[in-house]
């Protein structure tokens, strides 16, 4: 666990301390009504954003968020209340409000919690949020100079560091008592470039759970981010019209686990299972992708941005085999669904805030590496398409159709890339394009920290990884029919 | 608390909260104060699954000085805390660079008057406990499972309600306050289809006013049967055609509209609209508005996140790009003045926002604009976020029914419809007049000459 200092007002020195006689009172009440199981989430979140525009800093801006959610277990059904008030009054009332969803029955006596110990996947000497900002603000400068210097063609950039410390404090009333403290950073820069009346822009960005260290790396540093938004804003004002229909996808590594993300991460979270309202609820030990696919959510990465020292109701993260050499192994569970299929929870129950209730979420999502090596796949293409870089993507679980929109994609023609292409939409169904994985490169590489899934109105941030995946048809969504 | 002693308590709260900024030294200062309560529940297959209780408050602050500024935000309202974080924001915004367009709105700009009776709000909405919320789930749900037996699961429905208020002040002196209301409830079940497909579907009824809901049966109803529509959906080959676009994903255009017409789009140069006001953006078909004064609407409010009356803009009219809304600072960035255009929550700055942003409905019958179309692809669903505002090119997963002979014939899935945003705009060439307000965004049926549907 991590030795930095805390300052959240629950926190054991804080003025609003919370310990295990406390919580016990807490969890008491929110089961005084006949509720199965409660927890209590307390969350402090300090965070600060810096944007520079126009070659000066524009914005400043820094917020602390505080507050409890309760919740309470009755059978399948939630009740949740949250305060952003830490006073032992609206405390105990939060606990109330939350236990009404129990209507009536004995109340089961609550133990005194214990601390349970965790790993960290996260260790910073020191938190981002606590450095200096003036070397902050020298990164956006440093960012916005080599963009510029980049090309000439280069009319606008924007830079940005966003920073966040969370600590978090859970009890659950089947006796655990979990801290952490979580630090998350997120750069990013945008550029757009301009020629012959022709606009395009461009951007790169990362971070994950990292102090300012993040910034040694030499991929990582402001220069190289602010190289690569304007390097992709230059190649774009030469792209074309991107093709319209079915045809082999090579994905680039890293950032195209978007895909791995939304074609079967989300249909693989428990939730829809247990409901089944996913086509792969009843799927398991089932072939439901090519043999070459092995798929794993593993929430211990150290540092990465999905990764987590304990979810979000206690329990800690672990490396989940989802896919085996194709055959479908196992779901992502929250504690509601681990009981419904009667396991142990697998780590990935995880919330937004202490407004929300937890979910079945994924944590890092990674799709294991082949044999092939890159350059021999895209050889292997006669007319097709190289999706290299993404700016997001959507499904629908029930029927497993996805989307993910492409910013930067080439075209491949007899093994080599040529055109650059305007963005565009791959659209595909997720158990039967992972059939068609006919190619994983040897290159497994991990997102550089950048996404975030949304799930029911609520926002986590994820890690995702791939190799170069071979997919033989997928639906690319361009303007140019024929 | 009443609410109404909530709003005068809010008002108070932010009037202070800048006189302290002053005090700490800011030259100038704003604060937005907001609180609410929200109830929502959840039912599914019948039973209850999830009630969510809360209410909350947080309050957002901008200092300017020296023509630097800061934006932050907290929710701890604890006297000490309270005093140190005013400190600390005047402190913070030393680190910013001087922008000589930092500071607040000319006071001639502000909506100092009376402001005006919108209609936002109603007594009836809270009373609806967590009781009667779920049995208007369970109405819904049922409703739906009952129409037909291929219904056979269901991702449950959902009843949602929230109260509000929201103060503003700054210290030239303006201070304004209102409060809102809003109820929804939303069903959503799920049929099975061949080869183990599931496919889903939804209906949704929301309002400010309690009364203003569709029934939970008719909601659910209509749920089932826009989802035993999608029964049998087929990928279609890769063509151009005429595409319908429903008042539901037919919106989603509409943002894009809304995201290149902003002043801050245009000073960041991210929009191919820029350079083109006065002229044709779009087919003489379409008039677009912005319109926060329409009574009881959702988007609508009495002054905007700078202080500045609300006024509605003709955005396009016949086709033609007339109006780029603005708040203060991109105003002034394109040496404009603001339309009054600034939305505003705690998290942040004010920034461009629009409020009931509506494309206004054409003669031609809703329904009579598939029956006008010989061929062509009907979309009720759009997914993924494909869109490029420097270039306007459109791409997007779709679903929706084939048309032939102006009727709706098969479900068709897995598909993209593209395009440039100019070449649809253009492109439309018949406007529906089911405009409806369940959303601030509104839009009526409305078809697109042709466009890039990728398939099979």
């Amino acid at each position: 666990m991590p030795q930095l200092a805390s300052r959240a007002p629950f926190a054991p020195a804080g003025p609003a301390a919370i310990d295990a006689a406390i919580a016990q009172r807490l969890l008491s009440v929110a089961l005084a009504s006949g509720g199965d199981y409660a927890d209590l989430y307390f969350e402090y979140r300090a965070s600060a954003d810096y944007v520079y525009e126009e070659e000066r800093v524009r914005n400043v801006g820094r917020g602390i968020t505080l507050g409890l959610g309760v919740r309470v277990l009755k059978g399948d059904a939630t009740g949740y209340a949250y305060t952003e008030e830490l006073s032992t009054e609206r405390m105990l009332a939060t606990a109330r409000t939350a236990g009404q969803i129990a209507a009536g029955g004995g109340a089961a006596p609550v133990g005194v919690p214990a601390q349970i110990a965790v790993a960290d996947f996260y260790p910073v000497a020191m938190p981002s949020i606590d450095a200096a900002p003036q070397g902050k603000l020298e990164l956006l400068r440093r960012a916005d100079r080599a963009a510029r210097a980049y090309d000439a063609r280069i009319v606008k950039v924007e830079c940005s560091v966003s920073e966040e410390l969370k600590e978090i404090l859970v009890v659950t009333s089947d006796g655990r008592l979990a801290r952490d403290t979580l630090p998350l950073l997120r750069f990013g820069v945008r550029a757009v470039a301009e020629s012959d009346g022709k606009r395009q822009s461009g951007s790169s960005g990362g971070g994950g759970r990292y102090g300012m260290e993040y910034f040694d790396t030499p991929a990582r540093t402001p220069e190289a981010h602010g190289k690569e938004a304007a390097r992709i804003a230059i190649v774009m004002l030469d792209a074309v019209d991107a093709p319209a229909g079915e045809m082999e996808v090579v994905l680039g590594p890293a950032d195209s686990g978007i895909l791995l993300h939304e074609a079967v991460g989300h249909g693989l979270e428990a939730d829809f299972n247990r409901k089944e309202t996913s086509n792969y609820s009843g799927q398991i030990g089932k072939r439901v992708a090519s043999d070459l696919c092995t798929v794993v959510d593993d929430g211990t990465l150290p540092s990465s941005r999905g990764t987590i020292n304990v979810d979000d109701e206690g329990h800690e993260p672990q490396k989940n085999v989802l896919i085996e050499n194709g055959i479908l192994k196992d779901y992502m569970h929250d504690r509601i669904s681990a009981r419904h299929f009667k396991r142990a929870p697998s780590g990935n129950g995880r919330r937004q805030s202490f407004r929300h209730a937890p979910l079945p979420r994924m944590t890092n999502t990674l799709l294991l590496p082949g044999s092939h090596a890159p350059e021999e796949i895209i050889r292997s293409v006669k007319r097709g398409v190289f999706a290299k870089r993404f700016s997001g993507g959507q499904v629908n679980i029930s029927n497993g159709d996805f989307v993910f929109s492409l910013t930067e994609g080439y075209l491949i023609e007899d093994g080599k890339l040529t055109a650059p292409l305007k963005g565009v939409n791959l659209i595909g169904n997720g158990p039967d394009v992972l059939t068609k994985v006919t190619m994983l490169g040897s290159d497994f590489e991990l997102s550089d920290g950048m996404w975030t899934c949304g799930k029911d109105g609520q926002s986590v941030p994820v890690g995702v990884g791939t190799p170069t995946v071979k997919i033989a048809a997928i639906t690319v969504g361009g303007t140019k029919a024929g | 608390m009443a609410i109404a002693d909530e709003v005068a308590e809010l008002r108070s709260i932010a009037e202070q909260a800048v006189d302290k900024a002053r005090a700490a030294g800011a030259d100038a200062a704003e604060a937005l104060v907001q609180g609410g309560a929200e109830l929502s529940v959840k039912v599914r297959m019948g039973e209850p699954e999830l009630v969510h209780e809360a209410g909350s408050r947080a309050l957002g602050l901008r200092v300017f000085k020296d023509h630097r500024s800061a934006v932050t935000y907290t929710s701890d309202f604890t006297p000490a805390s309270f005093d140190e974080f005013i400190r600390g924001t005047v402190g913070l915004a030393a680190l910013s660079e001087p922008d000589e367009l930092n500071e607040l709105p000319p006071e001639a700009e502000l909506a100092l008057g009376p402001q005006p009776e919108l209609e936002l709000w109603d007594d009836a909405t809270l009373t609806v406990d967590a009781g009667e919320a779920i049995r208007r789930a369970l109405r819904g749900e049922q409703a739906a499972r009952d129409l037909d037996k291929r219904v056979t699961n269901s991702e449950g429905a959902s009843y949602g309600r929230t109260v509000g208020a929201s103060a503003f002040a700054n210290s030239s002196g303006f201070s304004g306050a209102y409060r809102g209301s809003y109820q929804s409830l939303v069903v959503e079940p799920v049929c099975d289809d061949e080869g183990g497909k599931k496919r889903n579907g939804y209906h949704f009824t929301a309002s400010r006013f309690l009364s203003g809901l569709e029934d939970p049966e008719h909601v659910g109803r209509e749920a089932a049967r826009k989802t035993l529509a999608k029964l049998g959906a087929r990928k279609i080959s890769t063509r151009e055609a005429a595409v319908v676009f429903d008042p539901e994903a037919g919106r989603a255009i509409l943002r894009l509209l809304f995201s290149v017409i902003t002043g801050t789009a245009f000073y960041k140069k991210s929009s191919y609209l820029i350079g083109r006001e006065g002229q044709p953006i779009a087919s003489q078909l379409l008039t677009v508005v912005d319109d926060p004064l329409i009574p009881r609407a959702p988007g609508s409010r009495p002054y905007d996140g700078d202080g500045l009356p609300s006024r509605r803009q003709a955005v396009v009219e016949a086709g033609v790009l007339r109006t780029v809304l603005c708040d203060v600072y991109s105003a002034r960035k394109l040496g404009r003045k603001s339309t009054g255009s600034a939305g505003r929550g705690v998290g942040g700055a004010p920034g461009v926002t629009s409020t009931n942003f509506v494309m206004q409905p054409g003669t031609t019958k809703g329904a009579d604009v598939v029956a006008q179309t010989p061929a062509g692809l009907y979309v009720t669903d759009m997914m993924g976020f494909g869109f490029n505002p420097v270039t306007g090119d459109f791409s997007r997963g779709a679903s929706g029914f084939w048309i032939e002979n102006g009727k709706l014939t098969y479900p068709v899935s897995e598909i993209t419809v593209s395009a440039n945003l100019e070449a649809i705009l253009q492109g439309i060439d018949l406007v529906g007049d089911d405009l409806d307000f369940r959303s601030s965004t509104a839009v009526p049926t409305f078809r697109v000459a042709r466009m890039t549907i990728a398939g099979s």
